[in-house]
C-alpha cells in the first residue's frame, strides 16, 4: 500500500533525526547533503522502488545507487527504517567494525548495491547495473542519485553518453541540485546549469522539480518510469542543510559535526516540525 | 624454443572467444582499442553481450562494476596505461574495494610496445594493480598461458589484471598447458644463480642462460606468471638453492616483480636480488630490441649484470 504524503514527511522528519544523532555521535559526517537528499531517497525507499529488505539479493528488484556517497547517513536511516536492519545499529554508524561506513561498502552492508563516496562512479555502475538486467531480461528500474558539484567530474559524462547510446529507459537519475558543494557555491565556482539542457544534449529526458515536495518528486518519478527510449534525469532543487535554520544553505554544514549546543538545537528544530505533522 | 611466435594479447581474445561460447555469463567491454586488446573477436560473435564504451577508461570500470553486480562476468580491455593510469581510482574504490568480480587486461604493456613512445608503454601496472588489496596480478609468458589464465580468471571470484603485450613472441607452451595462481614454473635448471621474471621477455633470460652455459655458469630461469599471489615457495627455493636472484620485467624497476620478491626475501630469507628491468626512466619510441637494448633488457644486458655479479659472490 502506498503511503500518503503526510506519511512520507513523517518519515523523512525521522529520518533527518535519525541522520542528525549519527553524526552528533559520530562527531564525524555529513549531515548538509543527507538532509538535501533527504525526500528523493524517502521517495524511493517508501513510494517507489520494489525492493525487498529479507532478501537483498532479489534479482528482479529494483536497484539504487547513491552516487553521492556522502550523504549515505541519511541512506542508511532509509534502510533500517525499512527493515533492513534495527535502528539501534544506526548509532555505530562511522565507528570501528560498522556495518556503517563513512561512505557506503557494498561488501559490509547488504542492500548497499555498490561503493561511493568518490564521486563521479555512480552512473557508470548504474548503466551496467541497467545493461546486466536488460541482458537477463529484467524489467525493473535502476536509480542513481548525484550531487550537483559531482557533475563536475568528467566521469559523470563519459557514463551520460554511455546511457544515451544503449536507450536505458529503466534508468533514472537524481540531481540533488543544491547550489553549494565544499570550497562555496557551484555556480562560483564550476558553474554546472543549465543541467536539464545539459543532458538533453546527452540525449536524455530532463524533468525538474522542488526535491523537497513529494508531490512533485513522485510525480516526476512516475513520468519517468513511462520513458520508452531514453534515460531520465529529475533535476531536484532542494536546500542544503534542509529543515535545521542555522544549517540551510550554509556550505559549511557540508561535512561537519555539530556540537551539543547546536545537536540541542537542531534536534529541537526537528522535533518541532515532526510534532506539526501531527500524530 | 619453438620457432612459433604469437602475441598474448592474441592468447586473450582467442580465449575470450572460447570462453564467452561456454559461459553465457560472460560479458566484454573495450574503450574503442577492441581491435587492438582482440576483444573484438569476442565482439563480433557476441554483439549483445560486447560493450564498446567509447575512449573513457574510468566509465570502462565503473560499468564493467555495474554488469558485475547483476551477476554477469564482465572482462574489461585497454591499453595497459589507459586501464590502470586512468583508470585507477575506480579500479581501487569502486571495484576493488568491495571485491567486484572484474577482470581487466592491460595490452601494450612495456618498452616492447616499440614506436607509440614513452605515452604509450606502460611500465608502472604491475606496481599500481600490485598495491591494491585484493587485486590479483598475473603476466603470461605466452600465448598459451594467457589462454589459459583468462579460463583461471573466470573461474575465480574477484578483481584480477592480466598484463599483455602487443609483439608477437615465442611459445612455449601448448594448448593442454594450464595456468595456476600462485604457481610459477621453471623455463630452464640451473645452479649458480636464477632469474626470476614474467612475460615475454623472458625470453631474453634464456637466450643469456644459453649463452652463460658456454661460460659455464649454470643460471636458472623461472616464468612467475602469478605476480600476485607470487609464489613465494619458489622464490625461497630458488634463494636457498642459488643465493643469488635476478628480477627480470619488462616494467620499471620500481613496484614491480623485483620488488615484490625483494620485499618477500628481505623478511624471510635476506638474499641479493638484481632487479634487471626499466630504470626510473621513461621509455621513447624504437623498435622493442632497441629499446631493450638500450635500457639493459636484452639478452647480452642480462649476461652482463649476471657475469659482474657472480663475481662479487
Amino acid at each position: 500500500m502506498l503511503l500518503k504524503e503526510t506519511e512520507l514527511k513523517k518519515l523523512a522528519n525521522k529520518v533527518r533525526i535519525h541522520v542528525l544523532k549519527m553524526v552528533f555521535s559520530a562527531q564525524s559526517g555529513h549531515i548538509g547533503g543527507a538532509f538535501s537528499s533527504t525526500e528523493m531517497l524517502v521517495s524511493l525507499y517508501f513510494h517507489e522502488m520494489n525492493f525487498n529488505p529479507k532478501k537483498p539479493d532479489w534479482s528482479e528488484r529494483d536497484h539504487f545507487i547513491l552516487s553521492k556517497g556522502h550523504a549515505c547517513a541519511a541512506q542508511y536511516a532509509c534502510m533500517a527504517l525499512a527493515g533492513y536492519f534495527s535502528e539501534n545499529e544506526l548509532m555505530t554508524f562511522r565507528k570501528l567494525n560498522s556495518r556503517l561506513q563513512g561512505h557506503p561498502a557494498a561488501h559490509d552492508l547488504p542492500g548497499i548495491e555498490a561503493s561511493n563516496g568518490p564521486l563521479g562512479f555512480g552512473l557508470s555502475i548504474a548503466n551496467g547495473i541497467a545493461l546486466g538486467k536488460r541482458l537477463d531480461k529484467i524489467n525493473s528500474f535502476t536509480f542513481v542519485l548525484m550531487g550537483d558539484g559531482e557533475l563536475q567530474e568528467g566521469m559523470i559524462w563519459e557514463a551520460a553518453m554511455n546511457s544515451s547510446q544503449h536507450k536505458l529507459n529503466k534508468l533514472i537519475a537524481f540531481v540533488d541540485w543544491n547550489n553549494l558543494q565544499i570550497d562555496g557555491k557551484v555556480s562560483e565556482i564550476k558553474e554546472v546549469s543549465p543541467i536539464s539542457k545539459k543532458f538533453e544534449a546527452f540525449g536524455w529526458n530532463a524533468l525538474e522539480c522542488n526535491g523537497h515536495d513529494f508531490n512533485e518528486l513522485i510525480s516526476a518519478i512516475q513520468k519517468a518510469k513511462q520513458s520508452k527510449e531514453k534515460p531520465t534525469v529529475i533535476v531536484c532543487k532542494t536546500i542544503k542543510g534542509k529543515d535545521v535554520s542555522f544549517m540551510e544553505n550554509q556550505c559549511d554544514w557540508h561535512g561537519v559535526a555539530p556540537n551539543q549546543e547546536q545537536f540541542d538545537k537542531a534536534l529541537n528544530e526537528l522535533i518541532i516540525k515532526g510534532e506539526s505533522l501531527g500524530k | 624454443m619453438e620457432n612459433e611466435r604469437k602475441a598474448t594479447r592474441e592468447g586473450y581474445g582467442d580465449a575470450l572467444l572460447e570462453l564467452g561460447k561456454q559461459n553465457k555469463n560472460v560479458v566484454a567491454l573495450d574503450a574503442d582499442l577492441a581491435k587492438s586488446t582482440k576483444s573484438n573477436k569476442f565482439g563480433k560473435q557476441f554483439p549483445e553481450r560486447f560493450f564498446d564504451v567509447g575512449i573513457a577508461e574510468q566509465d570502462l570500470i565503473g560499468t564493467s562494476v555495474g554488469l558485475s553486480i547483476t551477476g554477469k562476468i564482465p572482462f574489461a580491455s585497454s591499453f595497459a596505461i589507459f586501464i590502470c593510469g586512468r583508470g585507477y581510482e575506480p579500479i581501487r574504490n569502486a571495484l576493488s574495494y568491495s571485491s567486484f568480480n572484474v577482470k581487466l587486461a592491460g595490452s601494450h604493456s612495456g618498452l616492447m610496445t616499440g614506436e607509440d613512445g614513452a605515452t604509450h608503454q606502460c611500465i608502472e601496472d604491475i606496481s599500481l594493480m600490485r598495491v591494491i588489496p585484493t587485486m590479483k596480478v598475473i603476466q603470461p609468458l605466452d600465448y598459451w598461458e594467457a589462454y589459459s589464465a583468462v579460463f583461471k580468471m573466470s573461474e575465480l571470484n574477484g578483481p584480477m589484471y592480466l598484463r599483455l603485450c602487443r609483439e608477437k613472441s615465442p611459445v612455449f607452451f601448448d594448448s593442454n598447458y594450464e595456468f595456476e595462481l600462485g604457481k610459477s614454473n621453471i623455463l630452464m635448471e640451473g645452479k649458480d644463480a636464477s632469474i626470476i621474471g614474467c612475460g615475454p621477455i623472458l625470453e631474453n633470460a634464456l637466450i643469456a642462460a644459453e649463452l652463460l652455459k658456454e661460460k659455464n655458469i649454470s643460471v636458472e630461469v623461472i616464468n612467475m606468471a602469478s605476480i600476485k599471489p607470487l609464489d613465494e615457495k619458489q622464490v625461497l627455493n630458488s634463494a636457498n638453492k642459488t643465493g643469488l636472484i635476478f628480477s627480470l620485467e619488462d616494467h620499471s624497476i620500481l613496484g614491480g616483480l623485483g620488488s615484490s620478491i625483494s620485499e618477500f626475501l628481505s623478511s624471510t630469507k635476506p638474499t641479493k636480488v638484481v632487479r634487471i628491468g626499466v630504470p626510473d626512466l621513461f621509455g621513447e619510441s624504437g623498435k622493442p630490441k632497441e629499446l631493450w637494448h638500450k635500457y639493459g633488457l636484452d639478452a647480452e644486458s642480462i649476461m652482463k649484470t649476471i657475469e659482474l655479479n657472480l663475481k662479487e659472490k
